[in-house]
């Protein structure tokens, strides 16, 4: 335990260590995914696993290439993107709710047969 | 002889004016006209006989002459159907029976059927009957035969259901119908077999006695019978369902809801003989090839012959009583036939059989002109509604007398030297068969003469009107069929017609004759005692054999066993569950396919939920299962 | 252009013509100059092909020709007819016109009836003038698919049920069609569709095995080939009158067109091999149609059942191989054609005015509507194969043909189905009998009216129609029987 806390402090952090949190991040959102039936929680889980691919992104770049900037460049594009894709998908959930009272995903079954 | 064509083209013409014109025309105009033109049919018949029989024997042999003949229907290159006119010595003199008694019934039908409903469509009917026998008895070939044998069975549908509105009436054509159509179904088949191996539909190449035109059968046998064999005897399954043989015969009887000139004319005269005359138009072929069969023809027609008579003798309806006499008088022609071999004497059956029939529809047309001059003046068919009608009826009287004395076979009327013949014939081939048929016309004696007692004296009805003699368009009818009766059976018959056309004189057989008078006369005596006066002796007897009395008057169940058969075992135990089966298994299975295939899509739709998360849930699995094989495999 | 290709351009126009049409008589007016047109030319095609013919001209199809369509696959529109053919569009000629006048008063939507109708015609005609299988098979499903609309909106009773289930069953047929015409196209080795290329190319046994079947069978579904039988009777139960005629008259005798033109022809050897077997399920079909016509009580069901039975005598005839017996199924092609069409028609008009098709719901109508009444009895007796109407000449060409076939097996076949003539007459004499004879069963039938001027137009031009090939064979039967020699040919080859 000692050993790593001294790499961690002695800035020589491990691949392994970024790659740990991201895959614990990016279960942590598969799992919401699949098991909230809130919307707004899976939209959570989404941008859980969206964040979770943007340190994979970062720590590669990082430790891979140390000299290019396309993994960065590539990061911030996702954040972009994900807050553009919250917006709206934060406006139909709003719609929605004015609609049905409700952001169950369960009670969206009105465009079926 | 050209102008033969005529005789044929005038009905038809005559049907399709009034059959078009319907009720367009006063009764009277269409009357008139159908009588009209039968009168021109009758003359140019008899003038056509006169022609044959006077020009046309050539070193003693009446020639086969085939005035016209056009290919009408093409089969193969030797098979086809002609249409044409084939004169013979049988086929002029059925010529004549049938002109005659059809020129008979359109006058006499001018009284009977007046005011009628659809007079203009009985005389369309009874011109496609007239046209459709002229043409089965012109026939060139046994094609046409079939064409037109099944026109006649038609025209013989429309008029027995002339009276349409009348249930019973529609039944009994339907009846008659079928019962002659399955009998059809024998002679199609038949005519298929003997087509098929003697490659021909000609009669002249099928009768000339050229054996190998038969060559095709050598060997060909069918159940251990020869099929030649097998042709013939379904031929005359044809035959005998027209002819109202026995087992065929339940028709006719029903077949008297017709018009009475209808009975006359189609079920007395002319169609019921068609079947003798389709076995003396096929004569050689039986005899030569099937004597077989031609005995089981001999069989047949005697036992029909006696089974009918007896049940004639018991029947109250008068026009059934004339049915079964005719069932059992066409058995007689058929024994005839069934007994007689080709050639000269040999063949005095052949020429007897024609003679009767000649004779016969003479005398029976007659009898139901009478009867129907009968009803018309007491609208009644049963024999107690009648009785002591002479006072009032003499022409009909008379008359109706000469004809059942022809048909007892009393001399000098027609009858009996036409049936004197045939127990001739009979006595030749066997004793008792000569015995039997003599018992048969014993009886024939002695029912004719009950009818006629019951009907002109006996105890009198009470009838509403007063009955009246018939008017002089019905009685005239009457006389000339009466006097034909009187006279016909001095026609030299075997100068005219003979099985090989080679004229040869018959003489009178005094033992047979003389037999058969006695037995007649006998007959009508008992008549006379029973039936005369008022008399207890009948309901005595039939008291004491009550079960054959019964058993006759219900026509010994034989259309009952028919109801069976049709009713409950075809149509209940083969059609309905052929029916059931088709909507239900059948249907079924093309409805449970359509039904799989959607429970099957039901099934597979909730695959496809529209859940996001659900998709995903399969898709991680997915994954892993891939990933899980991409590393352990 | 060739002036064959008239018979589809005509319903095409008359399919323009109704689209432009305003008022009700405007359309009643496009559709019967349009019908009228094309009996006009049916005629005059019948004229100019018995007028080669006795010029000699020898040649397997006349006034042929011949459009590429898309090369690449080979896809050609060619038309070409031979004396089968042509009976076969004189037939549909007089349907089309009869069932014009047969559908005078259709309610509601005549427009969009008149311009389903012309569509399906012009499919059926196009189907019977092509000689190359692509076209023949574009033209089949043009003549199918409007049925379903045809009975779907303007049917009675279970119209949906009933369209659904004809369509479906018909569709699966060409199912099986369409690999049957693709497998022979790619078998044979041809470089056209043209039938008649590919019938000089031989298709070998091992293919032939897989494809006649699928064949035989994609016709034969239209055809009411026992089992695939049962769209027949709910179909037409459902169909408006001029569709029953058209479909019961025309269509179905494109199942049996087709086989003898694709299936026989080109298949001879396969034929000649697997005939035993569709002769037995043809065999059932005439037998069992007929016992199971003499159950029902619903006239459109008899009919229907009746159809089962006679269309099934014409697989049964083309089967047996043999110059007479097909003549006999092209006969019978044509007389059950006119005769199930009449039948129809006067079912429609009878329905039309007591509003029920049960026999035993009616009785007496001849009395009230004499010509109706008459013109059902002659339906029925050309029906029961009476002499002097149709009926009796094609059904005993066929009996005769298929009685002269050298095997003994066929010939015992021909007996069984010889007694199908009987139970035919059992079934129309008991329609016959309950419907029109006897005392008037409703009291609301006392009054109603006989036909009017276009219902007779179309019921006499039916039974003109029958009567004159019934009366006068002898000219169709020659032109038949010499078109099918060539086909014959091929399996003696």
């Amino acid at each position: 335990m000692g050993d790593l806390m001294t790499t961690f402090f002695s800035g020589q952090v491990p691949v392994e260590a970024y790659l740990g949190v991201s895959l614990i991040m990016f279960f942590a959102g598969v799992y919401g995914f699949l098991t909230r039936r809130n919307m707004l929680m899976i939209l959570i889980s989404i941008e859980l696993m969206l964040n979770a691919a943007d340190i994979n992104f970062t720590a590669f770049n990082r430790y891979l290439f140390p000299a290019q900037l396309e993994g960065f460049y590539f990061a911030l594009f996702t954040i972009a993107i994900a807050a553009c894709e919250t917006a709206v998908a934060i406006a139909i959930i709003i719609n929605i709710y004015r609609n049905l009272t409700s952001v169950e995903v369960g009670n969206l079954d009105q465009m079926k047969e | 002889m050209q102008y033969t064509l005529l005789i044929l083209a005038l009905p038809l013409l005559n049907f399709i004016v009034l059959g078009l014109v319907d009720s367009k025309w006063k009764p009277k105009v269409a009357g008139t006209i159908g009588t009209l033109v039968l009168t021109i049919v009758a003359a140019l018949s008899y003038y056509a006989t006169y022609e044959y029989f006077s020009f046309h024997k050539v070193n003693g042999v009446f020639e086969k002459l085939m005035p016209f003949n056009m290919e009408w229907l093409r089969f193969t290159d030797y098979l086809h159907i002609n249409l044409g006119i084939l004169l013979d010595p049988i086929s002029v003199m059925m010529l004549v029976v049938v002109s005659t008694v059809s020129l008979m019934v359109h006058i006499y039908s001018l009284g009977y059927m007046k005011g009628e409903r659809g007079f203009e469509r009985y005389y369309a009917f009874l011109s496609l009957f007239t046209f459709s026998m002229l043409g089965l008895v012109l026939a060139t070939n046994i094609f046409q035969m079939y064409i037109f044998w099944e026109l006649v069975g038609v025209s013989s549908y429309l008029l027995i259901g002339f009276y349409y509105t009348k249930p019973s009436a529609v039944a009994a054509a339907k009846k008659a119908f079928i019962v002659t159509r399955f009998a059809d179904l024998g002679f199609l088949i038949g005519i298929l077999l003997l087509s098929y191996f003697t490659k021909t539909f000609d009669f002249e190449a099928l009768t000339s006695g050229n054996a190998s035109v038969f060559a095709g059968f050598t060997g060909v046998s069918f159940m251990g019978i020869s099929v030649l064999s097998w042709a013939m005897a379904l031929i005359f399954i044809g035959g005998a369902g027209k002819s109202a043989m026995f087992p065929l015969h339940i028709w006719l009887p029903d077949a008297m809801e017709g018009p009475t000139p209808v009975s006359a004319l189609i079920h007395a005269a002319t169609m019921v003989v068609a079947g003798v005359y389709l076995v003396a138009r096929l004569f050689p072929i039986y005899d030569l090839y099937t004597p077989g069969v031609l005995h089981g023809i001999a069989y047949v027609g005697a036992f029909t012959s006696l089974f009918a008579a007896i049940i004639a003798v018991v029947q109250t309806d008068i026009k059934r009583v004339l049915a079964f006499s005719t069932i059992s008088q066409i058995g007689f022609m058929m024994v005839a036939l069934g007994v007689s071999k080709m050639g000269g004497e040999q063949g005095l059956g052949y020429m007897a059989s024609m003679f009767h029939l000649f004779t016969h529809a003479m005398f029976k047309a007659l009898l139901f002109l009478g009867a129907g001059s009968v009803i018309h003046a007491v609208h009644s068919n049963e024999m107690n509604h009648m009785g002591g009608l002479r006072k009032y009826m003499p022409i009909t009287n008379i008359t109706f007398l000469i004809a059942c004395l022809a048909i007892a076979g009393i001399p000098p009327f027609s009858g009996f030297f036409s049936k004197d013949e045939i127990l001739t014939a009979a006595f030749q081939f066997s004793p008792y068969f000569g015995a039997l048929m003599t018992f048969t016309a014993g009886l024939t004696a002695f029912y004719m003469f009950r009818l006629y007692y019951s009907i002109f004296w006996g105890k009198e009805h009470k009838h509403q009107h007063t009955p009246h003699e018939s008017p002089l368009v019905m009685a005239l009818p009457l006389v000339f069929l009466a006097l034909v009766t009187v006279f016909a059976g001095f026609i030299p018959f075997g100068e005219l017609v003979s099985s090989d056309r080679v004229p040869f004189h018959s003489e009178l057989d005094l033992t047979v004759a003389s037999i058969s008078v006695i037995v007649a006369l006998f007959s009508i005596t008992l008549a006379t005692i029973f039936y005369r006066k008022e008399s207890k002796i009948p309901s005595l007897l039939a008291t004491k054999f009550s079960g054959l009395h019964k058993a006759a008057s219900s026509r010994f169940y034989v259309d009952e066993v028919y109801l069976f058969i049709t009713k409950k075992v075809i149509f209940n135990n083969v059609s309905r569950p052929i029916a059931w089966f088709d909507r239900h298994i059948i249907d079924g299975t093309m409805n449970g396919f359509a039904s799989t295939t959607q429970w099957g899509s039901l099934k597979i739709k909730g695959v496809q939920s529209g859940q996001v998360q659900q998709y995903a849930y399969v898709f991680l699995l997915g994954t892993l299962v891939i990933a899980a094989l991409v590393l352990f495999v | 252009m060739n002036f064959l290709s008239l018979f589809v351009l005509i319903p095409a126009l008359m399919m323009a013509g109704l689209f432009l049409s305003k008022s009700r008589n405007q359309i009643r007016t496009v559709a019967a100059i349009g019908a009228s047109l094309l009996m006009i030319l049916s005629g005059i095609l019948t004229y100019l092909y018995l007028t080669q013919r006795a010029a000699g001209n020898l040649a397997e199809m006349l006034f042929t020709s011949d459009t590429v369509w898309y090369a690449p696959f080979n896809i050609h529109y060619t038309v070409g007819v031979d004396g089968v053919s042509v009976s076969m569009l004189l037939l549909t000629s007089v349907i089309v016109f009869t069932g014009v006048f047969a559908s005078w008063k259709i309610d509601p939507l005549p427009k969009e009836f008149f311009l389903w109708y012309s569509l399906l015609s012009s499919g059926v005609y196009g189907f019977f003038i092509s000689t190359d299988l692509f076209t023949m098979f574009m033209f089949y499903e043009i003549a199918l698919i409007p049925m379903y609309l045809l009975i779907g909106v303007w049917g009675s009773g279970r119209k949906e049920y009933g369209a659904m289930k004809l369509t479906l069953m018909l569709m699966g047929g060409s199912a099986l069609l369409l690999v049957g015409i693709l497998g022979i196209y790619y078998s044979s080795g041809a470089t056209s569709m043209n039938i008649l290329e590919i019938s000089k190319h031989h298709i070998p046994m091992a293919f032939q095995r897989y494809f006649f079947p699928l064949t035989f069978m994609g016709f034969g579904v239209l055809g009411a080939l026992f089992p695939f039988h049962t769209w027949s009777p709910d179909g037409h139960a459902s169909a408006p009158t001029a569709v029953s005629m058209l479909h019961a008259g025309v269509l179905m005798k494109l199942g049996g067109y087709g086989a003898y033109r694709v299936a026989i022809y080109l298949m001879p050897q396969a034929a000649h091999e697997m005939a035993w077997f569709f002769l037995i399920l043809t065999g059932i079909s005439v037998v069992y149609g007929a016992f199971a016509a003499v159950h029902q009580t619903d006239l459109k069901y008899i009919n229907a059942y009746s159809s089962v039975s006679h269309c099934g005598l014409v697989l049964f005839a083309i089967l047996m191989l043999n110059t007479t017996a097909m003549t006999g199924a092209v006969l019978q092609m044509l007389s059950h054609g006119l005769m199930t069409a009449l039948f129809f028609a006067l079912i429609g008009m009878i329905y039309g005015r007591t509003h029920t098709r049960l026999i035993t719901e009616m009785g007496g109508l001849m009395k009230v509507l004499p010509f109706l009444g008459v013109s059902y009895v002659i339906a029925g007796l050309a029906s029961l194969g009476l002499p002097g109407l149709s009926g009796f000449v094609a059904e005993m060409t066929i009996f005769v043909g298929s009685f002269q076939h050298v095997d003994t097996f066929h010939r015992i076949l021909t007996i069984v189905a010889t007694s199908s003539i009987v139970i035919t007459a059992v079934y129309i004499l008991r329609v016959v009998g309950k419907l029109l004879f006897g005392a008037v069963q409703d009291a609301h039938h006392q009054h109603l009216e006989d036909a009017t001027w276009y219902e007779r137009l179309s019921v006499v031009t039916l039974i003109i129609a029958i009567v004159a090939i019934g009366s006068a064979p002898f000219w169709i039967s020659n032109m038949i029987h010499d078109s099918v020699v060539p086909v014959l040919s091929q399996i003696i080859k």
